[in-house]
């Protein structure tokens, strides 16, 4: 259906891409893989019309094209979710999905009982049970995702392109789009499937390119390859997953959270948590599941303080009790938050490494009143060096950072402030696989160093390798505790189904 | 990759570049322009709009807007002129309250970081859109200016008020002294302060200073403070410059400040520029104010003029922003 043939990109004389070809067939799922910077997006943004410079040619439906704009390449038929969202968020669903391609009435007045309409099956389809007048800004990242892919369906499209689709749903929204896949398959649409996390590959694609450094490293189909062979390809070198050593718990609580309590304050008065209770011990790294909506963010935003006037709890540090009414005063306790959303809570985007590393500890690298560039730099090496932060040097800007080196930065920036508690919400969401393990290991080493640790995830897999101990979240309460002994995939899973009554 | 640091490193000083042009230019048309009596005039007569400029740009660095800063110099400058001309009296108690020239200048400061304070106090407090806040003490100051003078304007204030205005110390004039006192200290604070970084912060990305533990209503009355008492210096020395308070002093100030903020590269949604740009911003339009009076360019057209530059500056950074 569409051929790329010897495609070949350069940013500011970097090479992105070079000699890459590719064909998509009708009625099969192509997963492209590789590490961040691979060059998997900038293929999909030629294939998409973002990028209309590049070598090389495309030929879709036996015409050589080339798409100046995304607009263009929608038109023909070539639709994709971008990693990114692309959602306005003071819009509604319906506005959101037809942005730019509006119905109109007879009049040339907006057709909105057509939208809705038409936006209401597509959420139906897409088993996302939201009114379509709902604004994006009320819905939660994942619902966001599943509207994104809605709007690549509204256009009958015949080359649909995701880019880390799932990154930030939950196992249940992940089956229902594989669902969706399915049948766009059965529709006869080719589809080009990007993700890091490969165990969804292998349930879902056809075939696979891997791309390493811009380059075609490998290609060929699902059957008969397996997880460690393409992990090689992709980073040109083993990577094992990482195995817990001997785990030495403390046994002194370090954390006690009891009654915590969280009603929205819409006026709805709707539970968000109920009444948890649940503690920490120094050196333990506690795992928290729970499917989309269970209330794992929420209860790490109340344990922060960013909830002083919806959230009851009672929180005591080392049996000290202490009222946590914002965020400063969480960290002046100890307690610190790497949050699920780095770009949009983690870090200032524009400013340099050095900058955000220290943003929490500007109190400690003053003299006389004045920041000190020597006590800055100093800080902020330590921490480059010992969490490897691959950066050109500490004054370069964080956006032109990795996704794993952005998430080490943030991580930089609250250890730096010396916490007793470390909160950390899908700390390796949109990180390649290298990456991962390293932030793995990471998080084995502070909790080896004594501190607790708090990881929430959607990724089962995540949760069974960094946990001493799982809790498992559904509608607001903790429905299931397990050791890393006991804990397995089934039954967490069961345990973070809602029970409807 | 050579072309394009090229290009960013020569963004860098492209207000410079501009600003050199400009004055080359207006040597060659003018023979007016280039004399030390001239040189000294613009320096006086942009004193003022830098210092506003100076809050301004903290201001905008936390992607706000002070339009109030014009009222807030008009009110400021009619508190310290009227103290100081007639001080405070209570006739029915027999009391009378004179008020020494520090005294009046530090009321007249102290009036103006007030109004300041209440702007930054509404905004985050109550979440009012800075926008909003700050036009209705737009209106509220001008209004408090008009009761304060009952619409005249108050004069005559002294040889030693008005030194400040007139005067010079070691052969530079007071008001550029005070601009360059301003200038100084807004630049150590964005720089060398844990305020400084704050401010960058909360305009790069308010949820992320947040988290950080930084305390945003603190840092942004501390900045929505500091703008309303640079305003307030700024009336001081238009008020003793003219030896009048004059109750329409600093109509659209506000926008003269903006318009020094945005020329000197400051981004208007925050996190992004220096006080430095400002300072050559400013002393951009009071060239170009200078020069095309110089060349006897009619008023009208004086102000077309000057949008247009305000637009091509603009233009030009987004342009070399896109090229980084």
């Amino acid at each position: 259906m569409l051929t790329a043939e010897k495609i070949g990109k350069k940013f500011s004389g970097i090479t992105a891409l070079c000699d890459v070809s590719m064909e998509l067939l009708p009625g099969k799922v192509t997963a492209i893989i590789g590490e961040n910077g691979a060059g998997k997006s900038t293929l999909m943004k030629i294939l998409s019309g973002v990028y209309p410079e590049y070598d090389g040619k495309i030929i879709y439906k036996g015409e050589e094209v080339r798409f100046e704009n995304p607009r263009e390449a929608q038109a023909c038929g070539i639709a994709i979710i971008h990693q990114e969202l692309n959602l306005i968020p003071d819009l509604s669903i319906t506005e959101n999905i037809f942005l730019g391609r509006e119905l109109e009435n007879a009049w040339g007045f907006l057709d909105k009982n057509g939208m809705h309409q038409k936006t209401q099956e597509l959420l139906e389809r897409l088993k996302l049970d939201v009114k379509p007048n709902t604004l994006i800004r009320d819905l939660k990242l994942g619902q966001q995702q599943v509207v994104e892919i809605a709007k690549a369906l509204l256009t009958d499209s015949e080359v649909i392109i995701m880019d880390e689709p799932t990154s930030a749903i939950s196992d249940h929204e992940v089956e229902i789009l594989f669902g969706i896949i399915e049948n766009l398959r059965k529709e006869n649409k080719a589809i080009v499937y990007i993700s890091h996390k490969l165990d969804e590959l292998f349930k879902i694609a056809d075939s696979y390119i891997v791309l390493r450094d811009g380059k075609v490293t490998e290609t060929g189909t699902m059957d008969g390859v397996n997880h460690d062979l393409i992990i090689k390809k992709m980073v040109g070198r083993d990577i094992k997953i990482i195995e817990k050593g001997n785990r030495i718990t403390k046994s002194e609580n370090l954390l006690n959270v009891e009654n915590l309590t969280l009603v929205k304050k819409d006026g709805s008065n709707r539970v968000l948590l109920d009444n948890l209770n649940f503690s920490l011990k120094s050196g333990e790294i506690l795992g928290i599941f729970g499917l989309m909506g269970a209330g794992r963010t929420e209860l790490l935003e109340c344990i922060l303080g960013m909830h002083p006037s919806a959230c009851l709890s009672s929180v005591s540090i080392e049996n000290k009790k202490v009222k946590l009414k914002s965020p400063r005063e969480a960290i002046q306790s100890g307690i610190v938050l790497v949050p699920e959303d780095r770009k949009r809570d983690g870090l200032v985007l524009g400013l340099d490494v050095k900058t955000n590393i220290t943003l929490s500890t500007l109190n400690e690298i003053q003299k006389a009143g004045l920041l000190s560039k020597s006590k800055e730099l100093a800080l902020t090496d330590k921490y480059i060096d010992s969490l490897q932060i691959k950066t050109s040097s500490p004054h370069q800007a964080v956006k032109n950072l990795s996704g794993g080196n952005q998430q080490k930065v943030v991580l930089a920036r609250c250890l730096a402030t010396q916490p007793k508690v470390l909160m950390l919400d899908e700390p390796t969401r949109g990180v390649d696989a290298g990456a991962k393990n390293e932030i793995y290991k990471l998080i084995m080493e502070l909790s080896e160093a004594g501190l607790g640790i708090i990881v929430v995830s959607s990724e089962l897999p995540e949760i069974l390798t960094v946990s001493d101990r799982v809790l498992v979240m559904a509608e607001g309460k903790i429905t299931a505790e397990f050791s890393s002994a006991n804990a397995n995939e089934d039954a967490i899973l069961k345990a973070a189904i809602p029970q409807t009554i | 990759m050579n072309i394009t640091s090229q290009r960013v490193k020569l963004a860098k000083f492209q207000s410079t570049i501009a600003l050199l042009l400009l004055c080359i230019f207006l040597s060659i048309l003018s023979d007016k322009f280039l004399t030390v009596d001239n040189g000294w005039n613009v320096l006086r007569q942009i004193s003022v709009n830098i210092c506003i400029s100076v809050g301004m740009t903290l201001v905008v660095l936390t992607a706000g807007i002070d339009l109030s800063v014009g009222s807030i110099l008009a009110f400021s400058g009619a508190v310290a002129a009227g103290l100081l001309k007639s001080g405070i009296s209570f006739p029915e108690n027999d009391l009378f309250i004179g008020f020494t020239l520090l005294g009046t200048i530090l009321a007249g400061v102290a009036t103006g970081s007030f109004l300041g304070f209440f702007n930054g106090w509404v905004i985050t407090k109550f979440k009012v859109p800075p926008f909003v806040a700050t036009l209705a003490m737009l209106t509220v100051a001008r209004g408090f200016t008009m009761l304060w003078t009952k619409g005249y304007p108050i004069s005559s204030l002294g040889t030693n008020f008005a030194y400040i205005g007139t005067g010079w110390f070691l052969g530079i004039p007071i008001l550029v002294w005070i601009a360059v006192v301003v200038v100084i200290a807004a630049m150590i604070i964005s720089n060398k302060t844990a305020l400084g970084r704050y401010i960058y912060a909360i305009g790069g990305n308010e949820n992320a200073a947040k988290l950080s533990g930084i305390n945003i209503d603190k840092v942004k009355i501390i900045v929505y403070t500091l703008a309303g008492a640079l305003a307030a210096i700024g009336g001081i020395m238009v008020t003793s410059r003219l030896d009048s308070a004059q109750p329409n002093a600093g109509m659209s100030y506000e926008l003269d400040a903006i318009a020094a903020v945005v020329i000197g590269g400051t981004s208007l949604s925050g996190g992004r520029g220096t006080i430095i740009g400002t300072v050559l911003g400013a002393i951009i339009i009071g060239v170009l104010n200078n020069g095309l009076v110089l060349l006897d360019v009619s008023p009208f057209w004086q102000q077309v003029v000057k949008g247009m530059v305000i637009l091509l500056a603009v233009m030009i950074d987004k342009a070399n922003s896109k090229a980084e």
